[in-house]
């Protein structure tokens, strides 16, 4: 996707990292294409649909869950079209090796009403990237490529294309097509769906799909459950669509017209099964066990031969866990010895829920850690709400938790709270991405850095401090036990570099001195 | 799917288990074969179990080696024999962590090249594929190491 993205000549490729996503832009800096990370998902997409207004090709990158943050100018950059090319990676986790649920983002392109295409391995990857920007730029539309786990985290042979010449970007006033104010809204609406209609008849006369021949079995698939199904029966029939929103129903009627048995094979919703049936085609689907987790050729067998039977369950591996090493150890064996209730928040650190530490007690989105712990703060009986902490690392704090702390200020608990900002120097838990508290672009360099602890200084918070837990762990200990004890507003910045990051932090440090200092030669 | 080649690296994160599945997959691949590599990580680096499959024939379709089938199971810790054992297929071959002296390695942190030297002998994917394919993916500084390592699972 990188690479397609690099030879369309994207000319800003942006987004968070999140698995199994994180690489795309990685990859595509590393080409030599314009690659950034914002601190969130929508700011993100704001970015994105603001280049791709000034004419450019540009590309936006999340995992699932983050598709949610960006949601809102996601559905209304539908509306208003975009004049450049707009390309929305959302990389699924069905099976969740990594996530917090499987949800199935095909939803989004239906909700929204946006055209999707679903890849099914690198090659089309590659082809499909060139294909949502030919198609956002022809429908003026931007474009959702549903990826997930099994074809992003895979690698197969690509046969690239050459690189294309990209628009020029130009400011082209359109008022009454990109300010949503209700009056304009209404018929941009109905401009939406007048597209998608369009795009509808060309994904019937064109679009992509492969139909292999076979029988009496037919199959319907996308994405990577279509080569499973392809391997799991040589012998069927195969309707493989690659753009499923909006669907090509008429190449569905005549396909499942032209087989005996027609099963629709689908990771995650039912959502090919039931738009076809809805659009009043008898198909069959999987048993709803097979809604969750990831499919794979011998599931796909089941699927076929009706098997409801239970499933083996896989052997168990050694689960991941807290680094020996880890600054965040000091913290929740802290946390437990005092008894906390800890909010937790989506990082490394949330595996300090796991023996020995179990200090961690909820743990539901990206920055939910503050609001969890002021709405638990709000209503249980004061010796509880006193052992209310919400713990939040440096990345997920820039991400969505800034504003936890303003609602922290403005509706106050009454036995007050407090916030642990683990901050140890790096998004670890996707593998070391820089962010905006880092004060160090995506590939390393140095820009504008955003101080926690001034931040939540500058919010209004009375009482904030900076410690390095492991260096002095009783101190660390005697700070949260005062600031359980005060009614009042704790910040305290949990600060050391993760150990896994220490060593390249050190480096990307001297390299920006050692340039500075060249600099200042010249 | 008769034609290809499974195989199935298992180990520890930090050991190494993508990296050698990744020079599997880019020797069978420049042996002119079809090749389709994939793993799940995300919480590999905190110590958990990762794994990885690579198949590789003249056409591969799906990209993950189905339950029960893989020819071959590389592992490199001792502890993740067992719970990877049940995806060989009956007469499959195993290369466990002592399929090498490790007292002849240089390094410890070579054992998964090592390993893949022992893979090789088994494969019929060429030796120079093999080592360009170790130039491609590792770094100059430790290239030697890695190379001296093939050797020595070579002669395992």
């Amino acid at each position: 996707m990188a690479l397609a993205a690099y030879h369309a000549g994207v000319a800003l490729g942006t987004g968070y990292p999140g698995t199994p996503s994180t690489e795309i832009l990685e990859h595509l800096a590393s080409l030599g294409g314009r690659a950034q990370w914002a601190p969130n998902e929508k700011v993100a997409l704001e970015v994105a649909i603001g280049a791709a207004y000034a004419g450019a090709r540009a590309l936006v990158t999340m995992k699932h869950v983050g598709l949610n943050v960006a949601a809102d100018p996601l559905f209304t950059a539908a509306y208003t079209g975009v004049t450049g090319a707009l390309v929305v990676v959302s990389a699924d986790d069905p099976g969740m090796a990594s996530s917090q649920n499987e949800q199935d983002n095909r939803r989004y392109a239906v909700a929204a009403g946006v055209p999707m295409l679903e890849p099914s391995d690198s090659q089309e990857a590659y082809a499909y990237t060139l294909l949502a920007i030919e198609i956002s730029e022809r429908w003026e539309l931007p474009v959702l490529l549903r990826m997930t786990t099994r074809v992003c985290h895979s690698k197969t042979v690509v046969l690239p294309e050459a690189p294309r010449p990209a628009p020029q970007p130009r400011f082209t006033r359109d008022i009454r097509g990109r300010v949503m104010i209700p009056a304009n809204a209404r018929p941009a609406h109905r401009r939406l769906r007048e597209k998608l209609a369009r795009v509808a008849e060309w994904n019937e006369a064109e679009g992509p799909r492969e139909r292999t021949p076979g029988g009496p079995l037919g199959i319907i698939a996308s994405g990577v459950a279509a080569v499973h199904a392809r391997e799991a029966a040589p012998e069927a029939a195969l309707l493989k669509l690659g753009m499923t929103h909006p669907l090509p129903y008429q190449a569905i009627r005549e396909f499942a017209a032209s087989v005996e048995r027609c099963v629709v094979i689908e990771e995650g919703d039912p959502y090919l099964a039931d738009a076809i049936r809805a659009a009043g085609m008898a198909v069959e689907s999987a048993p709803p066990m097979y809604r969750f987790g990831e499919l794979n050729v011998e599931r796909v067998r089941r699927i076929l031969a009706r098997d409801e039977t239970p499933e083996a369950a896989p052997p168990p591996g050694k689960p991941p866990e807290l680094c020996h090493g880890c600054p965040y150890r000091t913290v929740f064996s802290t946390l437990r010895d005092l008894g906390c209730i800890v909010a937790g928040d989506i990082g490394c650190y949330t595996l300090g829920v796991l023996p020995p530490f179990g200090a961690m007690d909820t743990c539901v989105c990206m920055g939910a850690s503050i609001g969890v712990g002021l709405g638990m703060r709000h209503v249980l009986p004061e010796e509880e709400a006193r052992r209310v902490v919400s713990v939040i690392g440096d990345s997920t704090f820039v991400h969505s938790g800034i504003t936890g702390i303003v609602e922290m200020v403005y509706n106050p608990p009454p036995t007050g709270h407090v916030v642990l900002i683990l901050d140890n120097g790096t998004t670890a838990m996707t593998g070391m991405q820089e962010h905006p508290a880092t004060g160090r672009t995506l590939e390393h360099q140095a820009t504008g850095k955003v101080i926690i602890e001034d931040l939540a200084r500058a919010a209004g918070v009375s009482h904030v401090a900076v410690i390095d837990p492991p260096a002095d762990p009783e101190g660390f200990r005697s700070l949260v036990e005062e600031a359980l004890a005060r009614r009042e507003l704790s910040v305290i910045v949990a600060r050391r570099n993760c150990l896994l990051a220490a060593g390249k932090i050190k480096a990307y440090e001297r390299a920006i001195v050692a340039e500075g200092a060249l600099e200042k030669c010249q | 799917m008769s034609g290809v080649t499974n195989i199935i690296i298992a180990g520890l994160g930090g050991q190494g288990v993508l990296k050698a599945s990744d020079i599997v997959a880019d020797a069978a691949f420049r042996a002119g074969l079809d090749v389709k590599k994939s793993e799940i990580h995300g919480m590999s680096q905190r110590g958990g179990s990762v794994s990885s499959d690579v198949r590789y024939g003249q056409r591969v379709l799906s990209p993950m080696v189905p339950s029960r089938e893989a020819d071959y199971l590389v592992v490199l810790d001792p502890g993740q024999v067992d719970n990877n054992r049940p995806q060989l297929r009956p007469g499959g071959t195993l290369i466990a962590p002592d399929a090498v002296d490790g007292s002849r390695l240089r390094s410890r942190k070579t054992l998964n090249v090592a390993l893949l030297g022992a893979l090789s002998i088994r494969l019929d994917i060429p030796e120079a594929a093999w080592l360009d394919a170790m130039r491609a993916n590792l770094p100059e500084k430790v290239l030697d190491l890695n190379l001296e390592a093939f050797a020595v699972g070579r002669k395992a």
